[in-house]
C-alpha cells in the first residue's frame, strides 16, 4: 500500500489519497496520469492490468486500486 | 390531484388561445398590396344571395363588374376567383358556394384548363403562395379539405393547412404595422369580387403576335385527364342542383389561347348542350377594345373593359329571362349600396390617377 | 424521419401509446419493432447494414459467451491442474476468442469506412464503374453510433465483463434503439441494456418530463441552430476572412451546440417518456477551462468509447509497454513515460478523426486536438512554473474566466475546420485572422448581409439569453428536477411557454429550408 501512495504522489503530490474516493470521478486523475500510474503499478508489482479493469471503480480511490492490484496478483 | 387538473386544463386553454392569436398575428392580410390574396374570403360577407355565380382566375376577377350586370339588367351576381385559381380549386369552391346557395346560373372560365396538375402551373414557391391565396381564405368544409388534397405539391403538407401558424410563423421577425392594424378584421377589396383597376396600359397586335412567337409550341394540344375531369365534374355538379353552366374564355389577348385549345372546348360544349362564349371573338358584341381597354398590357382588363363585359353579360341574363330584381327588397336596398362604394372607388382612384 | 419532422411526433406518440398499452412483458418487443420502423423510414435497403451488424455481433457473442461457459467448466473439472496447463488452456481460448473479435470487427469496421469511403466523389467514381450500385444510397442512417455501440458490447463480451446476450432480439434492440440512432449517445451495454429490457410503468410525471426535454431540445435546434445557419452558411463563403472569420467561429459554435445538445435532449427526452434513463452526453462542455476536461464534457459518450477500445488498451498494451521501457533506457525517464501515452493520443484522435468522417478535413481536425493534448502536456512544467510566480492568481475568477474564453475560442476555431472541404482554405482562413484587421466591416451593416436580419439578431440573442440563464441555473440545482417540485401552475406553463416558443421562433417548414441535424452524417 504504501507503495501504491508514494507511486501516486509522484504523480500528484498535492493529494491526501487516503481519504479522496473521487480520484477519476472529479478529475485528479485524467487518462494520462492513469496511464502513467498503470506502467508504474506494472513495474513494481510485477501484475497486468488489462484494459477491461480500466474504470472509474477500480481508480477512484488509493484503496480501491490496492484491491484491484491484489486481486490480480492472485 | 384536483389542483393539478385544474391547472393543466386551464394552462392548455391559455396556450390554444394565445397560439390562435399568434396565428391570427402572422398569417398574411393581404392588405394595401397584393389584396387579390383576400379576395376569396370576400364572400363570405355577402348577405344576399345570386343569380350568376362567376368562377374563375383573374380572367373572371379582373374582367367583368357584377355592378354593371346589376345596373344594365338587375341580375345579382359575384365572381369567385383569384390568382392562378387551378380548375380543381374552381370545382371545390364551385361546389362550397352551390352548397350554401342555389344561382341560376354559373360561369365558368377555362382558361386553367391547361394546367392538369399542381406542378405544371410554374415554379413551385409561386404555386404555394397561389394555393395559399386560394385555400386559406376558405371557410374549413368539406370542400376545402378535398380542396388542398388536389392543390397540394409534394412539399406542402395538411398540417400547414390545419395550423397555418406552422406555414407563417417565418413571418415574426417581419410583422409589418399592417398584421396588427388588421388583426380583428380586414377591408373589403373588391366589388362582389370585381378587383378594380381603371388605370390604361394598351397593348399592339404586333406586341401579341411577338409572344405568340415567342412561345414554345406544347407538346401537345390536348388538355389534361384531370382538367377534363374536373370540367366533367363541374358539368355534372351543375346539371344535379339545376344549375346552368355556360363556359367563356375572357378577352384578354396576351394571355395565350391557342385555336387548338378552343376547338376542344367548343366541341365539349357543343356535346354537352352548354353554352360557350370566346370574348377574344366578340368584340362588335361586347365593345370591349382589345388592345386598349387594359391596365397592364393586355393581361387584363381595366375597369372600362371590365365594365363593358358587364354591360354585355346584363343583356345576355336578362335574355336568359333571368329575374330583374332592381324593385325586390332586400337586394335593391344591397345593391344601392354597393353601386354607391363601387363608384366612390372608381372615382377615388381615377383621382388618384390624375394627380 | 427527422426528429423535427411532425411525423416522428406522430411515430412517437403512436409508439409510447402502444408501449404502455401492452402487457410489461410485450414492451421490449414493442420497441424492437418501433425501432426497425424508425429505421425502415430511412430505407429499406440501408436496414440490411443494421441486420448485418446485428446478426455477426450476435453470432460473434454466442461464440465468445460458449468458450467462456468452457473455460470455466474446465477450470472447474481440472482445479488441480498445473499452472502451466491452465495458463495454456486460457491462452489457446483466448487466441481463439481474439481471432472471432477481430474477424468480426473487421467485418464490421470495413462495411463503415467502405460506407464513408463511398461518401467520398472521386473514390465514389472510380468505385461506380464497378457497378456497386448501392454506394449511391450514401451512408446509411447513424451507422457510426450504432456499430460503435455493437461494437463496444463485443468487445465487452470478449473482456469478461458483461455476459453475452442470447437472445436476438434482445441484442437487436440494444443495437437498434431509435432514440440514439440519429445521433447517438454510444451506451454500455452494462448500462443500457437491462434498462430496455425492463417493464415500466407508465408515469404521468416522467413522460412530462421528457416532453419538456424534447421540447427544449426544439429550442436548441430549431430556434438557436437553424436560425444561426443562414449566417454561418453565408460566412463559409469565399471573401470572409480575418474579423468574418472570427464571426463564423462564434456562430459556428452556436450552432454546433444548439444542434447536438439539442438532438441529445431530444434523444434523452424521448427515452424518459419511455422509462429508459440514457447517459448524459453534454456537461457544459464550453465551462471547460482545458482540453481534457473539454472532452470529459462534449460528446461524453464518444470520449468514453475512444478511451475504453482505443486509448487504454493501446497505452497498456504489451507493445506499447516495452517500447516505453526501451524508450525509458535510451531517450530517459521523461520521455519513456510518456511515450505510450502520446502515440495512444494519436491512434485515438486518428480513429475519432475518421469517425467523423474519410475527409482529409476532419483527420486534421483529429491532429489538432491531438496537438493541442500533447502541446498542453509538454507546457505543464511551464504552467507550474508560472503559476509558481503568481500563486493567487489561480484562485482569481477572472482568471478562471479567461481560462473559459481561452478554451472557448481555441476548441471552436479547431471545430470550425468542418465547416471547409479544403484544408488549404481552412488554414488559409485562419491565417487571415493575424493578416487581415478587418473588424470595422463587421459593424459597418455587414452583420445584416449575412441572411440574417435585425429581428433574427434580437431574437437569437433573447434565446442564447434563456439557454445561458437555464444552464447557469442547472449548476446549481437541475432544472427540470427543481421544476418538478413546483407549483403545478409553473410547471404547465413552463412547457407550454417553451411549445409557443418553439413553435413560434423555431425554423422549420414552409417558411424555412429546416437544415437537417449536423450529426446525421457521421
Amino acid at each position: 500500500m504504501e507503495q501504491l501512495i508514494a507511486i501516486l504522489t509522484e504523480i500528484h503530490d498535492d493529494v491526501d489519497y487516503q481519504s479522496c474516493t473521487t480520484l477519476v470521478d472529479d478529475g485528479v486523475l485524467d487518462s494520462f496520469d492513469i496511464v502513467t500510474l498503470i506502467s508504474e503499478i506494472s513495474d513494481t508489482f510485477d501484475v497486468t492490468i488489462p484494459p477491461s479493469a480500466i474504470v472509474p471503480e477500480n481508480f477512484n480511490s488509493a484503496a480501491a486500486l490496492w484491491t484491484l492490484i491484489q486481486e490480480l496478483e492472485e | 390531484m384536483k389542483k393539478k387538473c385544474i391547472a393543466a386544463v386551464t394552462v392548455s386553454l391559455v396556450t390554444l388561445l394565445v397560439l390562435a392569436a399568434l396565428t391570427r398575428l402572422v398569417m398574411p392580410k393581404y392588405m394595401g398590396s397584393e389584396t387579390e390574396g383576400a379576395l376569396i374570403a370576400e364572400y363570405y360577407d355577402e348577405t344576399t344571395d345570386h343569380q350568376v355565380i362567376f368562377i374563375g382566375d383573374c380572367e373572371i376577377y379582373e374582367n367583368i363588374s357584377p355592378i354593371s350586370i346589376w345596373l344594365e339588367s338587375g341580375v345579382t351576381s359575384f365572381l369567385r376567383g383569384c390568382p392562378q385559381q387551378t380548375i380543381w380549386q374552381s370545382y371545390y369552391l364551385l361546389e362550397e358556394t352551390l352548397n350554401t346557395e342555389t344561382p341560376d346560373v354559373v360561369v365558368f372560365n377555362v382558361l386553367s384548363m391547361k394546367y392538369d396538375t399542381p406542378e405544371s402551373t410554374g415554379a413551385a414557391e409561386q404555386r404555394e403562395a397561389y394555393n395559399r391565396i386560394a385555400l386559406d381564405g376558405m371557410r374549413w368544409s368539406a370542400s376545402k379539405w378535398n380542396s388542398i388534397l388536389a392543390s397540394m405539391l409534394d412539399s406542402e403538407s395538411m398540417l400547414d393547412y390545419l395550423f397555418p401558424l406552422l406555414r407563417y410563423h417565418s413571418r415574426i421577425t417581419e410583422l409589418s404595422s399592417d398584421d396588427f392594424t388588421y388583426f380583428w378584421s380586414t377591408d373589403s377589396v373588391s366589388y362582389s369580387g370585381y378587383y378594380m383597376r381603371v388605370d390604361t396600359l394598351p397593348t399592339t397586335e404586333a406586341q401579341v403576335s411577338a409572344k405568340y412567337a415567342s412561345q414554345i409550341e406544347p407538346s401537345s394540344y390536348e388538355f389534361g385527364e384531370s382538367s377534363w375531369l374536373y370540367l366533367e365534374k363541374m358539368r355534372e355538379l351543375c346539371e344535379e342542383k339545376g344549375v346552368t353552366l355556360i363556359l367563356m374564355k375572357a378577352p384578354s389577348v396576351s394571355e395565350i389561347w391557342y385555336d387548338e385549345w378552343d376547338t376542344q372546348i367548343a366541341d365539349y360544349a357543343a356535346a354537352h348542350g352548354l353554352a360557350y362564349f370566346n370574348f377574344l371573338t366578340m368584340s362588335d358584341e361586347t365593345g370591349v377594345d382589345l388592345y386598349n381597354d387594359t391596365y397592364d398590357g393586355g393581361l387584363h382588363l381595366n375597369c372600362t373593359g371590365a365594365e363593358k363585359m358587364g354591360t354585355w353579360f346584363g343583356r345576355y341574363f336578362a335574355e336568359l329571362g333571368l329575374e330583374d330584381r332592381r324593385d325586390i327588397e332586400p337586394y335593391a336596398t344591397v345593391w344601392a349600396e354597393k353601386t354607391e362604394i363601387y363608384d366612390q372607388a372608381k372615382a377615388a382612384q381615377y383621382a388618384a390617377l390624375s394627380e | 424521419m427527422s426528429f423535427t419532422s411532425p411525423a416522428f411526433v406522430l411515430f412517437l406518440a403512436v409508439l409510447a401509446v402502444l408501449y404502455f398499452v401492452v402487457p410489461r412483458r410485450a414492451q421490449w418487443p414493442v420497441l424492437l419493432a418501433g425501432s426497425l420502423v424508425f429505421y425502415l423510414f430511412a430505407g429499406v435497403e440501408l436496414l440490411g447494414f443494421l441486420v448485418f451488424t446485428i446478426v455477426t455481433v450476435y453470432a460473434a457473442g454466442r461464440i465468445l459467451g460458449r468458450w467462456q461457459e468452457r473455460q470455466k467448466a474446465w477450470l472447474r473439472e481440472n482445479k488441480d491442474a498445473a499452472r502451466e496447463d491452465k495458463k495454456a488452456y486460457k491462452a489457446a481460448v483466448q487466441r481463439k476468442s481474439r481471432a472471432v473479435l477481430g474477424l468480426t470487427l473487421a467485418l464490421n469496421f470495413g462495411m463503415l469506412f467502405f460506407c464513408k469511403a463511398a461518401l467520398l466523389e472521386p473514390l465514389k467514381g472510380y468505385l461506380s464503374g464497378s457497378r456497386v450500385e448501392f454506394l449511391s444510397l450514401g451512408l446509411p442512417m447513424g451507422i457510426s453510433f450504432y456499430l460503435f455501440q455493437s461494437m463496444g458490447y463485443l468487445i465487452d463480451v470478449y473482456r469478461g465483463t458483461v455476459p453475452c446476450e442470447t437472445n436476438l432480439g434482445r441484442l437487436a434492440l440494444f443495437s437498434s434503439y431509435f432514440p440514439q440512432l440519429v445521433q447517438g449517445p454510444i451506451s454500455k451495454y452494462s448500462a443500457l441494456a437491462q434498462e430496455l429490457y425492463k417493464p415500466h410503468r407508465f408515469d404521468a410525471a416522467r413522460v412530462h418530463m421528457g416532453i419538456q426535454r424534447i421540447l427544449w431540445g426544439y429550442f436548441k435546434k430549431l430556434v438557436i441552430a437553424d436560425r444561426i445557419a443562414a449566417a454561418v452558411v453565408t460566412l463559409k463563403g469565399d471573401g470572409y476572412t480575418g474579423a468574418w472569420f472570427f464571426l463564423l467561429t462564434l456562430f459556428y459554435a452556436v450552432q454546433i451546440y444548439g444542434d447536438f445538445t439539442g438532438g441529445i435532449d431530444i434523444t434523452l427526452g424521448v427515452s424518459q417518456i419511455l422509462g429508459i434513463p440514457l447517459a448524459e452526453n453534454f456537461n457544459h462542455p464550453f465551462l471547460s477551462k482545458n482540453i481534457a476536461e473539454y472532452w470529459r464534457r462534449w460528446h461524453i459518450s464518444l470520449g468514453e468509447w475512444m478511451k475504453d477500445y482505443i486509448f487504454y488498451p493501446i497505452s497498456v498494451s504489451k507493445p506499447m509497454r516495452s517500447l516505453s521501457k526501451s524508450a525509458r533506457r535510451t531517450l530517459g525517464d521523461k520521455v519513456g513515460r510518456k511515450l505510450p501515452v502520446y502515440v495512444a493520443s494519436f491512434a485515438t484522435w486518428f480513429v475519432t478523426g475518421l469517425w467523423h468522417g474519410l475527409e482529409a478535413h476532419y483527420l486534421v481536425w483529429g491532429m489538432m486536438n491531438c496537438v493541442v493534448i500533447v502541446a498542453s502536456e509538454e507546457l505543464e512544467p511551464l504552467y507550474a512554473r508560472f503559476h509558481a510566480k503568481f500563486p493567487s492568481l489561480k484562485q482569481r475568477r477572472l482568471y478562471g474566466a479567461f481560462e473559459i474564453v481561452r478554451m472557448f475560442v481555441l476548441m471552436n476555431l479547431i471545430r470550425a475546420s468542418d465547416l471547409f472541404s479544403s484544408v488549404g482554405t481552412y488554414f488559409s482562413r485562419m491565417f487571415s485572422l493575424v493578416t487581415v484587421w478587418n473588424v470595422g466591416e463587421l459593424f459597418g451593416g455587414g452583420l445584416l448581409e449575412l441572411g440574417l436580419n435585425a429581428g433574427d439578431y434580437v431574437l437569437l440573442a433573447l434565446a442564447l439569453g434563456v439557454v445561458f440563464a437555464v444552464c447557469r441555473a442547472s449548476l446549481r440545482a437541475p432544472v427540470r428536477e427543481s421544476l418538478q417540485s413546483a407549483s403545478p401552475w409553473l410547471r404547465y406553463s413552463a412547457t407550454a411557454a417553451l411549445l409557443v416558443a418553439v413553435l413560434l421562433f423555431g425554423v422549420y417548414g414552409q417558411g424555412y429550408d429546416a437544415s437537417s441535424f449536423i450529426y446525421n452524417q457521421f
